[in-house]
């Protein structure tokens, strides 16, 4: 593995009586892509904004970059590019003015226009930002957070509030940059989000980190449980079901099956309906437990509800 | 990529930088540029046509309305530019977010505040030179009398720019949220503009207003423009001892320390209504 360029050590943050985040352990190592899932309140602003230097927290060790972001100089701040959670244009610039200022600030930054180009508002460049769309006002964001040409992106829900077409134009970006090898960080509580982006995923709830791995991982050994299920029709009603390895349940004219080996069950159910003349099983699908799934269940075991099609930011 | 040696970019320019960006934001949004520097040059231009008389001094003596009142609309006009145009752009940028945008990038927080300072001196030292302007061309005042009186209003202008930016940048601390800017920051302002001898004469007004309105240092700038542009036997009849300019550069001196000193204790970079 290469080496870390965000160590979290157990930090805690409480607000008064809240605790918002409780004994965070974390690393995160350069050029991945690694996305904090979440439902809103658990803590992921706050873990992120204590990374950025924008707050502090109440115990615990945070290494950014080889930096406390508490005392991050402006040297280390050049390395960093952060997209925060509310959208904030300079109204009354234009998108190339304001682009090109904040490019300024750097010692080594990307070129302006071919940022702009990046973000997909090459044809908006001269426009005021007041006169831009949410989503057009959100690739401004994204544009001032790469122009300074960082090694470490955050991105805070970068795409909360768009429509389903802008948050796909929106990944592309991402994956535009992140193809550049930069290191990003990225909240989210959308889970196609995770998965489409991430190489690693950490899902937060309550303010815990509770699990951490490759998105088609989370879960453990809950995800390689899959669920075999079929419709026993014509010859098949008349003939019991052989013995298989798993939990059987039927409801109505469906059989289904939940088992850690699920080839093993279909090869038997093939030989089974072969046996009574029966070339196709009806209905038959394997299928393993989605991230969603997964999540859905980590959140609920946490007595946390979340819903995941609400759009706005809280 | 070792990017250290690449050097940082160097504060003046980054200075210069956010002064022109300031520039450009005050002069492209319609309001601020009528309510903080046109509205001094229409009060100039519609006072100076309807009370078109003099004003009495001594017995037998008065000097022309205009010349009394421009130097009381020069001192507004530089609380305008500094103080209350800081005031609500901030406190709007504050509540905005843009402030904690700007703080996630390097730019040192000095930069921030040079570019605030200067663009705000030039917005001042531009509607100055346009006051005087219509002053000159328009009603035909006359100008501070010699090289001393002129020293002292050039130190005037850059001690009342100077502390209307402080206490500009102090009072944001009072703005509760983007909305409220314009009010809390203009109703103060307008009750201090009534009480402190800009649109009344000083020695017209109640006692007990003028103890109120001496504790603040717009009084002391429109004394102190009064005295650059008004000869002595008109000051003395309206500010009787305290006319000259010792008093109005010493008071002004202690407010530019205790602006600066507000400034540092009551400004905050982010405002935390949105943390969660």
């Amino acid at each position: 593995m290469p080496s870390p360029v965000v160590t979290i050590r157990g930090v805690s943050k409480s607000y008064g009586a809240v605790m918002a985040l409780r004994h965070v352990d974390l690393d995160i190592y350069a050029g991945e892509v690694f996305a904090l899932l979440g439902p809103n309140g658990a803590g992921k602003t706050t873990l992120v904004e204590i990374l950025e230097g924008y707050r502090g927290r109440s115990s615990g060790e945070v290494d950014v970059l080889g930096a406390d972001p508490g005392r991050g100089d402006a040297r280390w701040r050049s390395r960093l590019g952060i997209v925060l959670q509310n959208t904030t244009v300079f109204d009354f610039l234009s998108v190339e003015e304001t682009v090109v200022h904040f490019a300024g600030f750097y010692p080594s930054p990307l070129d302006s226009g071919h940022v702009i180009d990046l973000v997909g508002l090459g044809d908006k460049r001269k426009a005021r930002c007041s006169t831009l769309s949410g989503g057009q006002k959100r690739r401004v964001d994204l544009a001032l957070g790469l122009v300074g040409n960082p090694d470490l992106v955050f991105l805070d829900e970068p795409t909360t509030g768009l429509d389903p077409e802008g948050r796909r134009q929106l990944w592309d970006v991402i994956r535009s940059f992140t193809a550049l090898g930069k290191t990003v960080i990225l909240t989210t509580h959308y889970l196609d989000e995770a998965e489409a982006l991430a190489n690693r995923v950490g899902i937060i709830i309550g303010g815990e980190i509770v699990d951490i791995g490759p998105p088609d991982e989370i879960g453990g050994e809950s995800r390689f449980i899959a669920t075999v299920s079929f419709r026993p029709d014509g010859a098949l009603t008349e003939r019991a079901i052989p013995p298989l390895d798993g939990e059987l349940t039927r409801s109505g004219p469906h059989v289904s099956l939940r088992t850690a080996t699920p080839t093993a069950a279909v090869a038997t159910l093939i030989a089974w309906a072969a046996d009574a003349g029966v070339a196709e099983i009806p209905a038959l699908s394997v299928s393993h437990p989605s991230l969603e799934d997964t999540y859905l269940m980590m959140v609920a075991a946490r007595g946390g509800t979340e819903s995941t099609e609400t759009g706005a930011a809280a | 990529m070792t990017s250290s040696s690449i050097s940082m970019p160097s504060l003046t320019r980054l200075a210069w930088s956010r002064t022109i960006v300031d520039l450009k934001q005050f002069f492209r949004i319609p309001e601020q540029v009528f309510f903080t520097f046109l509205l001094p040059v229409l009060f100039l231009v519609l006072f100076s046509a309807v009370f078109s008389g003099d004003v009495d001094g001594p017995p037998g003596r008065s000097v022309k309305f205009v010349q009394y009142f421009l130097p009381g609309i020069i001192a507004l006009g530089v609380a305008s530019s500094t103080f209350a145009n800081l005031a609500m752009s901030i406190s709007t940028e504050q509540h905005e977010g843009l402030l904690k945008r700007l703080a996630g990038t390097p730019l040192p927080k000095s930069a921030f505040f040079a570019g605030r300072l200067t663009s705000s001196v030039i917005i001042t030292v531009i509607q100055t030179a346009v006051l005087l302007a219509i002053g000159v061309l328009l009603f035909g005042i006359d100008l501070p009398d010699g090289p001393g009186r002129w020293l002292f209003f050039i130190y005037l202008l850059g001690i009342s720019a100077a502390l209307g930016s402080a206490l500009g940048i102090a009072a944001t601390r009072m703005v509760p949220n983007a909305r409220a800017a314009g009010p809390i920051i203009q109703a103060p302002f307008l009750v201090l503009q009534f009480i402190s001898g800009i649109f009344f004469q000083w020695n017209q007004l109640p006692s007990w207003l003028q103890w109120i309105a001496t504790a603040f240092p717009l009084r002391w700038m429109a004394q102190g423009f009064r005295y650059a542009f008004l000869p002595d036997w008109f000051g003395e009849t309206e500010y009787g001892s305290s006319w000259g300019w010792e008093i109005p550069t010493v008071a002004l001196a202690a407010w530019m320390v205790i602006s600066v000193v507000l400034a540092l204790v009551f400004f905050r970079w982010t405002r935390e209504g949105d943390r969660r």
